[in-house]
């Protein structure tokens, strides 16, 4: 007879986080080809550094993840809810000012962007939510409850405003309700409302939100203005060729071409530096990771835990999905990070706090 | 167990997830062919435009070469100049100090915004120009002001600087960018694009020999442009130094002879046909060409109703007046009609076809030989030759002369002039010469009109024995030794009779040295100036004068000579717009040239024989 402990270190899945890491990896060396020419911080202050420090707190917030049952994480799902809904508050009254939107909460030395954070709060509250629900298909009720809960952050985030942070909730929501059981007819007349949404939204829209659109469309209409990251973005990687230029030797990286490069454009350095072998490297462990992942919710113990991974995966889908296709030019430019490989400890803390509810719920996936 | 057992059937969600899976499939996959479509497919393509991103050829402009006078002395230089020029990477971050730029480098905001709308194209390494040829004071509001402007690069650029300003401003020319007309002609195939090419003067002519090669650099720079490290550098080569027959001490004389006057001046060695002074006023200072010269300008420039871009010398014709008298004498001469014992009678008016003609002198002047018809310059007396000779021979000399043809100088834009003949007039009007019409052109009035320069010619000429060269500001040595030999012959002789020659010079040094002569002011003692003044009314419908000077009636004054008599070796002629008598105004300048040129010479062959010379003795040679 094992003891407990013991048996959660044989649950424990270690070739998701050994994928994950292994990511982590390439992460830290891009950045430090990324920044290798800026001057200025001490050695330890260095982003390839800092990102060190962060992945390190990751994992110690996964491993306090893990230990806590999801079931009990879930409990207490309006304490964190409404912490999430506090920090969003926050934000906007003592929040900085980065490019245009205020996301940004200085914590000491140390910058937060409380988004990142929301994301996980909106998976548990879902999932505690749709857990519950014991009907085959949701009512119209429900399905009003359900957007209720990812709207009103959304909306926080909207105010900021940032978009494309907001953008990231959807996702989930839409996956809780697919999931939960929305009916075909719901699914169809979505479909429809959405398009008429797009409509309807592109007169909302800033200018420079449509004009990030009119440049994903036809980026080299603008190649100075608005098309320059899109271009400079698909040098970057169409340079890189099949074995890359080698690491640090990336001219897009290293002469400063390539815009955002340690965080929403680290893909591209990869692109430009590893070549085609490093990118679908890395494409190649996502998939691993998220395969991996619908494979733990399909084998859950329960519905809250089917929920809780395919929120995980939700989120980490869209910004795999999006950030890369927004690298190799089949998805607009919006500033989300790559999960694990953008340098930025928000990021990094709340990807690994996804992966650990991922963990937990493969981890107690018997019942007993 | 403690924890709320939640609701455990869930097959409804395993069997939606497989959906989900086959989305994220899709993802992966769509993913995957973007990347192998870049990476792959594209990746040649890609990596050209990497390399374009990073590789920047920078132009080194080559300096022109250096004109210099007949001993060396600089005329046309170089300066170092700088352009100021703006990165498009960084436009981004200077838009906001934009006005901050433009009232720190005194320049507009509309230009501003216009200049940097006007390279909002690709390629975007191309650098935004916002001024050339900065100040001192630009270059340290850049430096006070770096941190607000990034991307602000000042590059060096050679800039064309005419030392003497206006002086000799028609004969050097000037620069400017290379028009579209020109890059297309084969005269201009090793010029590209915004090149400043020569577009007058000496600069047009000799362009080729001037012009340097550029060289390049390229460059690895970074995004802000900023270069990272140099690849390969082919320096420029500087074009060659060209070498003028003009004699620099001769131009200033000439130059200030002129004062505030109009009007032009040239002198050249009959012996050789070189060019030692070329003046043209009023003028313009070339160095408001050698930065881009704004339309205003320009506009400026060429409307100002005194024309100051017209060289003079070369590209105006006016009634020579009396001047023409000489080439009268010469057809009298050699066709027989004049002889040394052929006299007339001067009453101060002759009736010619009916029609009164007046000399210049009311009272007559009584009995004159062909010696005082040209010492007084007799109205009468060529009036009665001109009748005599008739147009058509008259045209004969007058072209064999060079007068009505142009003369072939090595300076663009030259004008024949005009000699007329009974063929011309049926040519050009469709109507037969009138034998009236004649006798206005005995004494340089009428359809006669000559380019300064023709009438140097023509009196270098004659004072050569016949011997006609064509003139020139650059030796053929000079071109031989920049590859650009010719193998035109500059003489044309011109057969006279010795007798015919000997008249003629005895005439125009009595126009300058005896008593009563017309041209006595450009005597100098000691060096036997021979000449001939001219004084053209001017003719209000007369093309050559300029419309807003039709209030100014005052005569057109002339002025040609040569020197010494018996050993030619300058020539000259001077022409004064509105100067009055051509003895008061236009005989003065060549004056001052001769005396310079005298002075020289005289320097040159050392103070001895300077004292041994006797006060107006002839023998120089």
């Amino acid at each position: 007879m094992l003891t407990k402990t013991a048996l959660y270190f044989r649950d424990f899945d270690w070739f998701i986080l050994l994928l994950a890491l292994m990511i982590c990896i390439v992460g830290i060396v891009e950045i430090h080809s990324a920044t290798q020419f800026q001057k200025g911080d001490k050695l330890y202050l260095q982003p390839m550094y800092k990102q060190i420090y962060w992945i390190a707190l990751g994992l110690l917030l996964l491993i306090l993840v893990v230990s806590i049952d999801y079931r009990v994480i879930t409990e207490n799902v309006p304490y964190l809810y409404v912490l999430a809904i506090l920090a969003l508050l926050a934000v906007l009254v003592i929040g900085q000012r980065v490019s245009g939107s205020k996301s940004w909460i200085a914590l000491g030395a140390f910058k937060i962007q409380p988004s990142e954070f929301v994301k996980i709060a909106i998976v548990v509250t879902l999932a505690r939510f749709l857990g519950e629900i014991r009907t085959e298909y949701l009512s119209g009720r429900d399905i009003v409850r359900a957007s209720m809960i990812m709207g009103l952050p959304f909306g926080l985030v909207i105010l900021q405003p940032d978009l494309g942070s907001a953008l990231t909730f959807i996702p989930i929501l839409i996956m809780g309700l697919f999931l939960g059981g929305l009916r075909t007819k719901w699914i169809l007349t979505s479909v429809i409302l959405f398009t008429l949404g797009i409509g309807l939204g592109w007169y909302n829209l800033k200018e420079y939100q449509k004009d990030r659109i009119y440049t994903f469309l036809n980026p080299e209409s603008d190649p100075l203005g608005r098309g320059y990251h899109a271009i400079q973005s698909k040098i970057a990687v169409g340079s890189g060729g099949i074995f890359g230029k080698g690491i640090a030797q990336g001219s897009q990286t290293n002469l400063g071409f390539l815009p955002e490069r340690q965080t929403d454009f680290i893909f591209s350095v990869i692109g430009e530096e590893m070549g085609l072998v490093g990118t679908l490297g890395v494409l190649v462990c996502y998939f691993l990771i998220i395969m991996r992942s619908i494979h733990i919710a399909q084998t859950a113990r329960d519905k809250l835990g089917i929920y809780v991974a395919m929120g995980a995966v939700s989120v980490l889908l869209f910004h795999i999905f999006e950030n890369i296709g927004m690298v190799v030019g089949i998805m607009p430019i919006t500033g989300i990070p790559l999960p694990w490989l953008s340098y930025g400890g928000s990021s990094i803390l709340s990807t690994f706090v996804l992966l650990g509810l991922i963990i937990n719920v493969r981890m107690r996936r018997y019942i007993n | 167990m403690e924890l709320k057992d939640f609701y455990t059937d869930k097959k409804f969600q395993q069997a939606r997830i497989p959906y989900i899976q086959a989305a994220a499939v899709l993802a992966f996959l769509s993913l995957f062919f973007g990347l192998w479509s870049l990476q792959i497919l594209k990746s040649s393509y890609y990596q050209e435009l990497a390399e374009k991103n990073r590789i920047r050829s920078i132009a080194l402009v080559a300096p022109r070469g250096k004109i210099l006078d007949r001993k060396g002395q600089i005329i046309v230089d170089n300066r170092p100049s700088f352009v100021l020029s703006l990165s498009q990477e960084n436009l981004s971050n200077i838009e906001k100090s934009l006005p901050l730029l433009a009232s720190g480098l005194k320049l507009e905001m509309d230009f501003l915004q216009s200049q940097i709308q006007k390279y909002r194209q690709p390629p975007s390494y191309i650098p935004i120009i916002l001024k050339e040829d900065i100040t001192i004071e630009d270059i340290s509001f850049i430096e006070a002001h770096r941190s607000e402007f990034p991307g602000l690069d000042m590059i060096p650029q050679p800039r064309r600087f005419y030392r003497e300003g206006e002086m000799a401003a028609h004969l050097v020319g000037y620069v400017g960018e290379i028009s579209e007309k020109q890059l297309s002609s084969s005269e201009f195939s090793y010029s590209k694009p915004g090149d400043l090419v020569g577009k007058a003067g000496v600069e047009r002519t000799y362009n080729q020999i001037l012009t340097g090669i550029d060289g390049q650099k390229k460059v690895v720079v970074d995004s802000r442009g900023k270069e990272v490290a140099t690849l390969e550098t082919v320096e420029p080569v500087a074009g060659n130094d060209l070498r003028l027959t003009i004699d620099l001490d001769l131009q200033h004389a000439a130059e200030s002879a002129f004062g505030e006057s109009s009007g032009a001046a040239i002198a050249l060695d009959p012996r050789s046909g070189e060019v030692l002074a070329l003046v043209s006023r009023p003028a313009y200072d070339p160095n408001r060409f050698s930065s881009r010269i704004s339309r205003a300008d320009w506009e400026d420039m060429i409307n100002d109703p005194s024309r100051p871009m017209q060289n003079r010398a070369i590209q105006s014709r006016f009634p020579p007046g009396s001047v023409f008298k000489v080439i009268m004498t010469t057809a009298g001469l050699q066709e027989g009609i004049l002889t040394p014992d052929y006299t007339d009678y001067c009453t101060g008016t002759t009736v010619i076809y009916g029609h009164l003609f007046h000399c210049h002198k009311k009272e007559g002047h009584g009995r004159v030989d062909l010696h005082r018809a040209i010492v007084n310059s007799c109205n009468v007396f060529f009036y009665h030759l001109g009748q005599k000779l008739g147009i058509d021979r008259i045209a004969q000399y007058a072209h064999a002369l060079g007068l009505g043809v142009k003369t072939g100088v090595d300076l663009p834009g030259e004008d024949s002039g005009l000699v007329p003949s009974s063929e011309w007039k049926r040519k050009t009007y469709k109507t037969d010469w009138y034998a009236g019409e004649t006798i206005s052109v005995s004494i340089g009035q009428g359809y006669v009109a000559l380019t300064p320069i023709q009438t140097a010619r023509a009196f270098g000429g004659l004072a050569m024995g016949g011997l006609l060269m064509i003139p020139h500001v650059v030796a053929p040595d000079e071109l031989k030794k920049w590859g650009k030999a010719s193998n035109i012959s500059y003489e044309n002789r011109v057969p006279l009779e010795e007798q015919t020659l000997d008249i003629i010079s005895q005439g125009l040094w009595g126009v300058v040295n005896e008593g009563g002569g017309t041209g006595h002011r450009a005597a100098i003692a000691g060096f036997d100036v021979c000449g001939k003044t001219g004084t053209a009314q001017v003719i209000a419908k007369d093309k050559t004068v300029s419309r807003e000077a039709k209030a100014d009636f005052k005569d057109n004054a002339w002025f040609v000579g040569y020197a010494s008599k018996d050993a030619p070796e300058i020539a000259a002629a001077a022409f004064v717009e509105h100067g009055g008598h051509g003895g008061t105004t236009a005989a003065p300048i060549v004056h001052d040239i001769f005396q310079v040129y005298y002075e020289k010479k005289m320097k040159s062959k050392g103070p001895t024989q300077l004292a041994l010379k006797q006060p107006g003795s002839n023998g120089l040679q």
